[in-house]
């Protein structure tokens, strides 16, 4: 890195360097072991003991996308943190949740926040929603040598496309393929009994707030039948983080809100344990 | 080397061909108000800006040649984001950025044959007027610390001196608007200036996150049009209510 150092006291030549508009890429020039793509896989494969992150929602509605993520991170059978958070702003019309690795998913999406607001300035525009996605794809990839070595961190991205006024939401997988999603998905370890839920409580015609409501629901039928989901701990107060990207941004409810929406959802279940039943004809 | 050229002589040549070249251009002005730091530029273009975002609190404003800051704002971002991403959010700053921009010209100015043609205002807006820091630099590297106002480009003498006149701590940002549009007319005797052909922007302490905030040509009119009936003596005592209107902030 000869260039960094040959104009001493000027902007370093990269950073002089007017080409690149990523700022991973610049990041994966100027210090390649800052990406996680950059740095050697383990030698072996990791074990349990390192956080893992769970499950994550999210649901359309006309005019937007609402997701959410439980709180809790396990390693192994352990819960390791009872109050992680999976759920972030990527943008203001985008967000952006993670699951698997917890401590490379983090540090994945704040690459990718810097990256989109770094584009956003340079250019003077922000990317198109694809584009976003895209984007998210690379970095996914770029991690697939760790995620053979079991530290796969698996995001989902929800973004607000203001051409067509409507919700988004794109799966990954650790190879980082890029899979666009219709009205609903969900990634994690409790994702399978999620998207069960999602199934039977989705309707093309939700409210936002409805929508949230099929998140938490979705999220308890998770935490009901896997060990490593955390469901909504009223004792604490702790409830999923929820967030909706609509066209006027992306906004996380308050604690009032979702401590409402999970009470409710608890509420419900006093009388019908399996949550809302869906009509058989 | 057929003739000898003694450094003064090389240094004099090259400022007043720095000087020469930002005075031809149009003039940009900087000052404080009370919700945070307004940017004014002379400049008609809605794509090519001399006014810029660079971090959350941070944003940048250049008069001069083009290409010469534009190359020196994108390097500013790089810096910004980088330290931003690597340390924290917190630990960038414009006393860090006017540093590298001083190293960065003032190389410049020493080392090559043609220095750049440019003067640059960093600034950051704090939590209150007196945490305010704006940094101007100068072609050649120096850096100065302002407070108040800064008036930079074509004929600053005049600018600044109208601003000088006409600027008062803690004027709303509609009065502050209206002094910065007065001194770029000082540009010229006969200059008027529409909401169209300014580029205006703000750091807006009552914002969340990322404070920089471009305003479109229609507020401008409507902030001009606010202060233009009562000059000084109205305060912006009626304006609460549309000055307020995105940031909240705006009482009295």
């Amino acid at each position: 890195m000869a260039s960094h150092e040959s104009h001493t006291g000027r902007l370093p030549g990269l950073f002089a360097n007017p080409d690149m508009s990523s700022f991973t890429e610049f990041l994966g020039a100027y210090s390649p072991r800052s990406l996680p793509g950059g740095r050697t896989p383990p030698a072996s494969r990791a074990g349990d003991d390192i956080p893992h992150g769970t499950t994550i929602v999210a649901v359309t509605f006309p005019g937007g996308v609402v997701m959410a993520g439980d709180r809790r991170a396990t390693a192994g059978h352990v819960i390791a943190q009872r109050d992680i958070e999976k759920v972030f702003r990527a943008d203001e019309f985008s967000a952006i949740a993670i699951a698997g690795t917890a401590g490379i998913g983090i540090e994945m999406v704040r690459l990718f926040q810097v990256e989109l607001e770094h584009y956003e300035k340079r250019e003077g525009r922000t990317l198109s929603v694809e584009g976003k996605a895209n984007r998210l794809a690379t970095m996914v990839r770029q991690n697939l040598a760790m995620a053979m070595q079991g530290l796969a961190v698996v995001p989902l991205f929800a973004g607000y496309d203001e051409e067509r006024d409507e919700g988004r939401i794109f799966s990954y997988d650790p190879a980082g393929g890029r899979y666009e999603e219709r009205d609903f998905h969900s990634v994690g370890s409790g994702s399978v009994f999620a998207r069960g839920a999602l199934k039977k409580l989705y309707r093309p015609d939700l409210s936002a707030e409805d929508a949230g409501l099929v998140c938490v629901q979705a999220l308890y039928d998770a935490a009901d039948d896997d060990s490593a989901t955390g469901g909504p701990d009223l004792t604490r107060r702790i409830f999923p983080v929820v967030a909706s990207v609509t066209s006027d941004g992306y906004r996380r409810l308050g604690e009032d809100e979702v401590g409402a929406l999970a009470q409710a959802v608890v509420d419900g279940r006093y009388d019908s344990p399996g949550g809302p039943t869906a009509p058989l004809r | 080397m057929p003739f000898y050229v003694s450094p003064e002589q090389q240094m004099k040549d090259k400022a007043d061909y720095a000087r020469k070249g930002i005075s031809r251009g149009r003039s940009v002005v900087v000052l404080q108000y009370d919700d945070g730091i307004l940017f004014v530029a002379d400049n008609p273009s809605r794509a090519l800006h001399k006014i810029s975002e660079i971090y959350d609190r941070i944003a940048f404003a250049a008069v001069g040649k083009y290409n010469e800051f534009e190359n020196l704002r994108l390097g500013g971002v790089r810096y910004a984001d980088i330290n931003g991403y690597q340390y924290d959010r917190r630990d960038v700053t414009a006393r860090g950025l006017a540093n590298v921009y001083a190293q960065s010209l003032g190389t410049i100015f020493t080392e090559t044959n043609k220095p750049y043609e440019v003067e640059l205002v960093v600034a950051e807006v704090g939590d209150d007027a007196e945490t305010d820091q704006i940094y101007r630099l100068t072609f050649d590297g120096s850096v100065a610390d302002e407070h108040g106002y800064v008036a930079m480009g074509g004929q600053a003498d005049a600018v600044a001196q109208s601003l000088k006149d006409g600027y008062r701590e803690g004027s709303s940002l509609s009065d502050a608007l209206r002094t910065a549009v007065r001194a770029l007319e000082a540009q010229d005797s006969d200059r008027h200036l529409e909401a169209t052909s300014l580029e205006v922007a703000v750091l807006d302490r009552n914002r969340e996150h990322r404070l920089f905030k471009r305003l479109a040509a229609a507020r401008i009119g409507e902030l001009l049009a606010e202060s233009e009936g009562g000059e000084p003596g109205a305060a912006g005592s009626g304006a609460g209510s549309d000055a307020g209107s995105d940031a909240g902030g705006g009482e009295d």
